[in-house]
């Protein structure tokens, strides 16, 4: 049978990324290097008022003195700043008020990504923001949101159109000084979503933003701010695709949620970045700070995360447990294969009393890949009657790979619980060959494995996108066992 | 022996038990019964001063004393003995040294003297024969690993033991087989005397078989609704309880 | 990437490579080869690499600032003072039958510091003795299986270490007797010793070790520890550590085994008492079949602080390893554990496993747990798990209700939680007299080893005795 898994191996891991289309779409970009005028014609060309270009700069002047992490479990290869286009956008012109008058070639281009923003807003409910090369270049469903009050739209707009609550919230949860690249993506980001439910109100339709780097040589780093306010709720979803090239490209992300008292989010990212090629050429190197603020009492934010793509992952999307009885949670399903490298997970942070987080992490390593979880719980003194469970599973397909679980759990309370618990298991002979003998062939019977394997995790994500994310976990995976 | 008046019992702010009277004297038998949720088992909690219910208000007496003010050991001491619904599994802690301890502790608090080791033993095996329990669970933690029957005979176990005036029975019927439950019920009934009482909390009137009570409560929405004798039981078996909800509604 | 200049402990480093040059000229030509040259390379070493810092990853919560700052006596004046009376001093646990040798101050007194050879050719004594007589037994391990880069006091331990304990099990030989090691501290100034200990068992040698450490004095020395244990095929090592030190003492011990084919190592650490206390376990698998089991025990109160490393290096196949750490911190103590299981990429059919359970009692005490698995072999079966947690209520209440007062309840289920540990010690009168010693400290009724005579856990009684170093 062996020998036979090989063959799948071979076959599949040689399959195609099939998001690696480059589209034709005219692009304004700027000169590439980062340096203090960058900032600045960052800023300008967005129009920005002085308070956010101070925030850029200060970001900026930090970021100058920090140094890049070394800590993870990765093999990061230098990375040259001054060889990124640090802004890039479609030419057309942005104030679109109708899809039609959207570049057809960027239509196009999401109509090859599964997301015709026309239909999809239709049919899902789902409002659509999709942000192409750092610079959103749509946002549907618009006029729906605003009759219950709901703000969303992109992040450049939100500065010209909301600066107050903009300013109010930007940094409060991911500080420009929080890391390296919270830093870098401080001082450059050039778009991204902003979303804000008002007191009360639960979005009747599910948000969504569609990242997409096109342009070679750019790096992404967009931001988003999601605040609910009291007992607001909303369900966002995020979606990320790239060309295949064979240079590495950089997106440094950040993403602030801010949950008020009773206030709700729920948070899904299908990263599906191109991971290179089988040999390791190429693939996106995401970077990306994704913290969440229970502020208020009873809040709660939930991360879930599918992560495919991408050569290169950093991202422990994290709750900080403010409010009393406020609820984290993180559900993940890492996947990867050939050449990626992973190092993701959460943190909790207990500060509030009754607080509550659960982490579920499932980690799938195939081919020359190495996959780790990194997770920190901190239980502080005033936390009283915590809890935390944590669970992180590893599954390992063929011997070429590597699966690690570095959990790090503190405590300073005396009446909170925390367990974690972890295993490390292949797919086994007895299981494949239980399946095979009921007539099913060794790449499906991977794929339903390894998705129920995933399934306390994908059970998570909304429907459509669970669907999606199943598919994308066959097509990493199949047959890629040993 | 034991009188509750006009009881209230909270958890977590939800009022469980709202009312309720009941009186027991010594040489009696007394026999709750209720469908789910009606608050059998937090009055058995209650009573043995389980501190996750609050009693907001009511009182309850014990020979006299003022048994809300006294803390859980000392009911025991003072012959309280709860019989487990859910017997808690106690790794690392063999049924020897736990028996031992509590023994000690409670000869200790009625003026004797401490049983020397041998004593112990022996007596331990005198009462462990009363519930066909077999030798091999000395050496056991506390319920580690017992099956659900010699979780129970466990508990009758302890009960001779540890010789309460007022022993309550939590569902020590449930999860029993007929033989589990035979054994269970001669137990109790070998250790009944006219100094003590029991009280008897049970979904099913098949244990009632074995162990006659002279009164039946029925409780409901936490209160006793109705008390008669073991025909009342027969009853309830026949009827079930919709009867008396109907009768409360008229 | 740069790091800050390591600028703690500076003055205390100078001292000490003062200390080393002295050191290295004095015994020029005493010594052999091998140990000059490790001392030599090792020296550099420790100039390099300093004292470990909070910087480096895994001792960022180890802080030794505090200990660094002190000034040390690390001459270790002869001094004067009564007759030494061996019988008073011996650590005894309880009717324990075991070989005892004492070092005081890591130093070997007397006649204890010849070499005992026993019948069946088992070799037991003073390091610097064995170095003198056995070199030939040493070099293929002497300085070899630690690493001396793993972090500065290993470096430094190798550079300037001055006693510590050989023993030698030859082939085929079970050494039924165990053997005690005790090392005494008991000095009117601080003092930093640097002991060094190799054990090594030939083919199919069969040894039971127990280590323990005390303090006497109230003093803030700072005890560095390395041992070195050689683990040749087949053979089997039950290693007990016992480490019961005042609060102003730090200890860091370090470990490095390396095991062969289808050997055992069975290592049990029960730290009852200590201001600051660091062990460092690393092991090596390197011949299939090997197993180690290492586990340990703390029971931690006032501002004591405990760190257990365990590093396990699954170097080829069909090996397994358990890691196993229990411990109650109370009042304002600290506890780390840290346990990191490496799967390399052919050491398949691996099963390791990994435990941490706490129960915290206050919410000033503090607990980190670290357990960490890094895997490239896929064909394994390997979990850890990590509860912090408290006494379980339910449990408190059953107890109680069968008339069991809260503080023996509480005791109840304390000792059960850490009988888990305790029940795997297969010496049964060490394992009695342990659990009596658990009891005790779970009590609060022991602050030092209770058979110790000299009854320091009273701080206001007198001493009987000084440790006469001009015998040494």
């Amino acid at each position: 049978m062996a020998q036979n898994e090989q063959d799948i191996i071979g076959e599949v891991t040689s399959s195609d990324y099939k998001y690696g289309f480059v589209s034709d779409i005219e692009t304004e970009t700027i000169a590439k290097g980062l340096s203090e005028e960058v900032v600045r014609i960052i800023s300008a060309k967005k129009n920005e008022p002085e308070w956010l270009l101070d925030f850029r700069l200060k970001a900026y002047r930090k970021w100058v003195s920090m140094e890049a992490p070394d800590w993870a479990h990765l093999n990061i290869p230098p990375i040259d700043f001054q060889e990124i286009i640090y802004y890039a956008a479609p030419k057309k012109k942005a104030e679109l008020t109708s899809l039609d008058e959207v570049d057809p070639e960027l239509i196009e281009t999401f109509n090859k990504l599964g997301i015709n923003l026309e239909e999809q807003k239709i049919l899902a409910g789902v409002a659509v923001d999709a942000v192409i090369d750092s610079v959103s270049v749509k946002t549907t469903f618009t006029d729906t949101l605003s009759k219950l009050g709901i703000i969303f739209m992109s992040f450049s707009e939100a500065v010209q159109h909301h600066p107050d609550l903009v300013k109010k919230y930007l940094g409060t949860v991911v500080p420009a000084s929080d890391n390296y690249f919270a830093a870098l993506n401080s001082a450059v980001f050039s778009d991204g979503s902003f979303c804000y439910i008002p007191k009360g109100v639960r979005s009747p339709v599910e948000l969504s933003t569609y990242f997409r780097i096109n342009a070679a040589n750019t790096g992404q780093f967009e931001r988003t701010l999601i605040v609910a306010d009291e007992g607001a709720y909303v369900s966002y979803l995020e979606g990320c695709t790239a060309p295949q090239r064979d240079e590495n490209q950089l997106h440094a992300a950040i993403v602030e949620i801010i949950a008020h008292r009773n206030g709700e989010v729920k948070y899904s990212t299908v990263q599906n970045w191109y991971p290179g090629n089988k040999d390791g050429l190429g693939g996106i190197f995401n970077f990306v700070t994704k913290r969440g603020m229970c502020e208020g009492d009873y809040s709660k934010i939930s991360w879930t995360q599918v992560e495919t793509g991408s050569a290169i992952t950093w991202k422990y999307p994290s709750c900080v447990l403010k409010g009393d009885y406020s609820v984290g949670e993180f559900y993940s399903v890492a996947v990867t294969n050939n050449h990626q490298q992973a190092d993701t997970g959460s943190k909790m942070v207990h500060l509030g009393k009754n607080t509550k987080s659960t982490i579920i992490s499932k980690g799938i390593s195939a081919g020359k890949s190495n996959n780790s979880y990194r997770g920190l719980v901190r239980i502080n003194p005033k936390a009283t009657n915590s809890r935390n469970f944590s669970q992180c599973d590893s599954l390992l397909l063929g011997d070429q790979c590597g699966a690690h679980t570095f959990p790090y759990i503190e405590t300073s309370n005396a009446s909170s619980i925390v367990e974690h618990e972890a295993t490390t298991s292949k797919i086994s002979d007895e299981q494949l060959f239980y399946c095979m003998q009921r007539g099913i062939n060794t790449e499906k019977a991977i794929g339903l494995i390894v998705n129920g394997y995933a399934k306390e995790v994908l059970n998570q994500l909304p429907m459509e996108f669970a669907v999606e994310a199943q598919k994308l976990l066959s097509i990493s995976l199949e047959g890629s066992v040993g | 022996m034991l009188q509750i008046k006009n009881l209230h019992v909270s958890v977590q702010g939800k009022e469980i038990i709202n009312g309720l009277n009941l009186e027991v004297k010594a040489g009696e038998i007394h026999a709750i019964m209720g469908p789910n949720g009606t608050g059998k088992s937090t009055l058995a909690s209650v009573i043995a001063g389980n501190t996750n219910y609050e009693v907001t208000q009511g009182e309850i007496t014990y020979n006299g004393k003022n048994l809300l003010e006294l803390p859980i050991e000392d009911r025991a001491r003072e012959g309280i003995f709860l019989g487990f619904q859910y017997p808690v599994e106690i790794p690392g802690v063999s049924m020897t040294n736990f028996m031992r301890t509590a023994l000690d502790e409670i000869r200790q608090y009625r003026g004797q003297e401490p049983l020397s080791a041998g004593a112990f033993l022996k007596y331990m095996k005198e009462k462990k024969e009363l519930v066909e329990l077999q030798d091999k669970l000395n050496n056991r933690s506390v319920n580690e690993g017992f099956s659900g029957g010699e979780k129970k005979k466990n508990e009758i176990f302890q009960m001779a033991m540890l010789e309460p005036q007022l022993a309550i029975l939590d569902e020590t019927d449930s999860g029993l087989d007929i033989d589990a439950l035979r054994i269970v019920a001669q137990g109790v009934n070998k250790l009944k005397s006219a100094d003590n009482a029991t009280i008897v909390i049970t979904h099913y009137q098949r244990l009632l078989d074995y162990i006659i009570p002279d009164f039946v409560h029925v409780m409901y929405e936490g209160r006793i609704v109705k008390t008669g004798d073991k025909s009342l039981a027969l009853e309830l078996e026949e009827k079930g309880y919709d009867w008396i909800k109907e009768e409360l509604k008229a | 990437m740069t790091k800050k200049a390591i600028t703690i402990g500076n003055e205390l480093k100078t001292s000490l490579l003062q200390k080393f040059d002295e050191v290295q000229m004095e015994m020029l030509g005493k010594e052999p080869l091998f140990i000059r040259s490790s001392r030599q390379e090792s020296a550099q070493l420790f100039e390099l690499l300093g004292f470990p810092t909070v910087e480096l990853e895994t001792w960022r919560k180890t802080n030794l600032k505090s200990f660094l700052e002190k000034t040390y006596d690390l001459e270790f004046e002869a001094q004067s003072g009564n007759e030494q009376d061996n019988s008073i001093l011996q650590c005894e646990i309880n009717q324990f039958d075991t070989d005892l040798f004492t070092q005081y101050n890591g130093k070997w007194i007397g006649e204890a510091s010849q070499l005992r050879i026993y019948p069946n050719g088992t070799i037991v004594g003073s390091l610097s003795a064995a170095i003198q007589q056995y070199p030939q037994l040493m070099e293929p391990y002497f300085g070899k299986l630690a690493n001396n880069s793993l972090h500065g006091l290993v470096a430094l331990n190798t550079a300037l270490f001055d006693e510590g304990y050989f023993i030698y099990v030859p082939d085929g030989v079970d050494h039924t007797r165990s053997l005690q090691m005790v090392n005494i501290i008991n000095s009117k100034q601080n003092i930093f010793t640097n002991t060094r200990n190799l054990v090594i068992l030939g083919k199919n040698a069969r040894l039971r070790l127990v280590h323990c450490d005390d303090s006497m004095d109230f003093q803030h020395s700072f005890i560095n520890n390395v041992t070195e244990i050689q683990l040749a095929e087949g053979s089997n090592m039950e290693y007990y550590k016992l480490q019961n030190k005042d609060d102003s003492t730090a200890i860091m011990t370090t470990t490095f085994v390396n095991q062969h084919r289808d050997s055992a190592f069975n290592s049990n650490t029960i730290v009852l008492n200590g201001g600051m206390v660091r062990n460092d376990t690393q092991v090596v698998l390197a011949g299939k079949g090997a197993d180690a089991q290492v586990v340990g025990l703390f029971l931690m109160d006032r501002k004591q602080f405990v760190d257990n490393h365990v590093f396990i290096d699954h170097a080829v196949a069909n090996c397994t390893s358990n890691q196993l750490f229990k411990g109650i911190v109370d009042e304002e103590a600290r506890a780390v554990f840290n346990g990191h299981t490496l799967v390399r990429k052919d050491a398949q059919q691996t099963i390791a496993y990994q435990s941490n359970n706490n129960i915290q009692l206050t919410d000033t005490s503090k607990i980190d747990s670290h357990p960490f698995l890094e895997i490239y072999a896929d064909d394994v079966k390997c979990s850890h798990g990590a509860t912090v947690g408290q006494l379980k209520t339910n449990a408190l209440f059953y107890l109680m209700q069968r008339g069991i007062c809260e503080r023996n309840a509480r005791m109840l289920l304390m000792v059960a939680f850490v009988g888990q540990i305790v029940d795997r010690i297969s010496l049964p009168n060490l394992r009695t007299s342990i659990n009596e010693l658990v009891r005790k400290r779970l009590k609060g009724e022991l602050s030092s080893c209770e058979q110790c005579s000299i009854q320091c856990a009273d701080p206001d009684k007198p001493l009987h005795f000084e440790i006469d170093m001009s015998l040494v």
